[in-house]
C-alpha cells in the first residue's frame, strides 16, 4: 500500500493551496467542457461564488478523488464512476443526478462525404473510423453497439484508430487522419453558429443511453458554493443550456 | 496477478520499436554529430539547438504537430502518399519516426560530445600516416569514441521505450501496432484496472533500473573521455 501513499502525495502536491477566498473545485469530464464554461458564465452571472474548473477524463478524477484530491463536485461521463464513488462512501447521499445524456454522431471533414456519411459508413468507403477508446469512454462503448447493429462490427473493426477520449477521437477526424469518426454531438455543437465539416446523427435507438452523472463530494458536504451550483443544475435555465449543447436532458429538453 | 497476453503483446511491441529506432537513429545520427562536433560552419547553433528541442518541447506539442505534419494535409504526408506509402499516423513506422524526432537529442549528443573530446590530433595523425576519411572514421573515431556510441545506445533505446505522449497523440492504441506498454498503461489506470497496471508498472520500473545501473557501472569502470551525458 506504499505506493497508493505516495501516489497520493504526488496527487496532492499537484494542486496548488490558496489561501485566498476559495473557488468552488468542480471535476469536469473532457465532453463536456464547452457546455460547462457556459454554465458557469451563467451562473457567475446570479451568484457571487467562483467556480475553479478541471477538465480531464473521469477515469483519472475517479483516481484523483480517491487519492484525496480537493474536487466538491464530480461530473463524470458516464455513471459507473459516481456510482463506484458512492459505494465507496465519498458520495454525499443524495446528490447523485443524471445531468446529462449525450448524443451520438458520426462526423467528417471531408466535403465530399456531405449529406452521405451514413452511406459511406455503411459501404465501408473511408481509410479509418475513429473511436474512442471504449475500455474508457461512454462514447467509445456506446460506437462499438451502434456498430454492432448495423452489422459493421467485424467488417470495420481492422480500420479502428482509438482516441483515449472522445476529445482526441475529435482531434483525428479534424487533422484528416481519419475520414470518419463517432464523436459526440457537443463537440460539434459547441461552436454554435458555424459547425466544421458534416455529422450524420446515430439514432439514439442503436445504442444505451450515454447518461452522464454528477456527485457532490464528501468533503464538500458543508461547501455552501457548491451546494447551490448544484442546485443550479437542476434549474430549468441550466438545463436549457445542457440540451443547446446537443444533450438530452431529463427534464425533456432536447436538441 | 501476472501479466495477460495482451500486456506481453504491448511488452514485445515496445522492445520491437526502441530495437528499430534505436539502430535507424545510430546509423542517422552518427554522421550529424560528426558533422557538429568538427564543423566550424555558422549553422553549428542552429542545428544544435534543433536537434535539442525535443529535450525542452512537451510530447504534446511533438504529438500535436506530427499528426498535423503527417496527416493527409500535412507535408510529410503529402510526401508518404506521393510515395504510395499512405499516411503514417496510427502505424508502426508512424511511431517510428516519431520516436526517432523525440530520441535524437539522446543519440546525438553523447556521441558528439565523444567525438569532440578526442579532439584533431588523433584523426590528423590518421591522415598523415595516409588513412582516408573512412578510414580514419573506423579505426580511429569509432574506437576512441565507442563509450559516447554506448551511451548513445542505451538512452536512445530507453527513451523510446519511456516515450508516452507523443504515442498517444500519433499512434490510435491499434493492438501490436501501435498500443506500447506505456499506453498500455495509461488505458488500465483509466479503466480502474488498477492491479494489472501495478504489474506493468512494476516491470517499466525494474527494466528503467537496470538500464540506468548498466550504464553507470560502465561509464564507473570505464572513466574514458566523453562519457558523460548532458555537460
Amino acid at each position: 500500500m506504499k505506493i497508493k501513499k505516495w501516489l497520493g502525495f504526488i496527487l496532492l502536491s499537484a494542486f496548488p493551496l490558496s489561501l485566498e477566498a476559495k473557488p468552488i473545485q468542480v471535476a469536469v469530464a473532457a465532453n463536456f467542457s464547452k457546455t460547462m464554461q457556459s454554465l458557469v458564465t451563467e451562473f457567475e452571472k446570479n451568484y457571487d461564488y467562483q467556480i475553479a474548473l478541471s477538465f480531464g477524463s473521469s477515469g483519472k478524477f475517479y483516481a484523483q478523488i480517491k487519492q484525496g484530491a480537493p474536487y466538491e463536485l464530480f461530473f463524470s461521463a458516464d455513471q459507473a464512476k459516481p456510482e463506484v464513488l458512492q459505494q465507496e462512501g465519498l458520495v454525499v447521499a443524495g446528490s447523485r443526478f443524471t445531468y446529462a445524456i449525450g448524443r451520438l454522431v458520426v462526423w467528417t471533414v471531408r466535403p465530399d462525404f456531405a449529406n452521405k456519411i451514413e452511406i459511406k459508413l455503411k459501404d465501408g468507403v473511408f481509410n479509418k473510423l475513429a473511436i474512442a477508446n471504449p475500455k474508457l469512454a461512454p462514447y467509445g462503448a456506446a460506437t462499438l453497439q451502434v456498430l454492432s447493429h448495423l452489422g459493421l462490427f467485424d467488417d470495420t473493426q481492422a480500420r479502428w484508430v482509438r482516441g483515449e477520449n472522445i476529445a482526441q477521437t475529435y482531434q483525428f477526424v479534424h487533422s484528416g487522419n481519419a475520414d470518419l469518426g463517432f464523436v459526440a454531438l457537443s463537440q460539434l455543437l459547441g461552436r454554435k453558429n458555424m459547425i466544421e465539416g458534416f455529422y450524420w446523427l446515430v439514432p439514439d435507438n442503436m445504442h444505451q443511453p450515454i447518461k452522464q452523472d454528477v456527485v457532490l463530494l464528501k468533503r464538500a458536504a458543508q461547501s455552501q458554493g457548491a451546494i447551490t451550483f448544484l442546485d443550479f443544475i437542476h434549474t430549468e435555465k441550466a438545463q436549457t443550456i445542457i440540451a443547446e449543447y446537443g444533450y438530452i436532458t431529463l427534464n425533456g429538453g432536447q436538441e | 496477478m501476472s501479466l495477460s497476453d495482451a500486456d506481453i503483446a504491448t511488452i514485445l511491441l515496445t522492445l520491437r520499436l526502441a530495437t528499430t529506432v534505436t539502430i535507424l537513429l545510430l546509423i542517422m545520427a552518427t554522421p550529424l554529430a560528426w558533422w557538429l562536433a568538427r564543423t566550424q560552419s555558422w549553422f553549428k547553433g542552429p542545428i544544435s539547438a534543433i536537434v535539442a528541442l525535443p529535450l525542452v518541447l512537451p510530447p504534446t506539442v511533438l504529438g500535436f504537430y506530427l499528426l498535423l505534419a503527417m496527416g493527409p494535409n500535412g507535408a510529410i504526408g503529402q510526401f508518404t502518399q506521393a510515395l504510395g506509402l499512405g499516411t503514417l499516423p496510427f502505424t508502426f513506422w508512424g511511431l517510428v519516426v516519431a520516436s526517432m524526432v523525440y530520441s535524437l537529442p539522446f543519440v546525438v549528443q553523447p556521441i558528439q560530445n565523444a567525438i569532440e573530446a578526442i579532439g584533431n590530433r588523433p584523426i590528423e595523425a590518421a591522415a598523415t600516416l595516409g588513412a582516408g576519411p573512412i578510414d580514419r572514421f573506423f579505426t580511429v573515431v569509432l574506437p576512441l569514441a565507442k563509450p559516447g556510441f554506448m551511451t548513445a545506445t542505451i538512452l536512445g533505446f530507453a527513451h523510446t521505450v519511456g516515450e508516452f505522449g507523443i504515442v498517444l497523440m500519433i499512434g490510435g492504441s491499434i493492438p501490436s501496432e501501435t498500443r506500447v506498454v506505456s499506453v498500455q498503461i495509461y488505458d488500465h489506470v483509466e479503466a480502474l484496472e488498477y492491479a494489472q497496471a501495478h504489474v506493468l508498472s512494476g516491470v517499466m520500473i525494474g527494466f528503467s533500473f537496470l538500464v540506468l545501473l548498466a550504464l553507470y557501472t560502465f561509464q564507473r569502470k570505464r572513466k574514458a573521455v566523453g562519457m558523460t551525458y548532458g555537460r
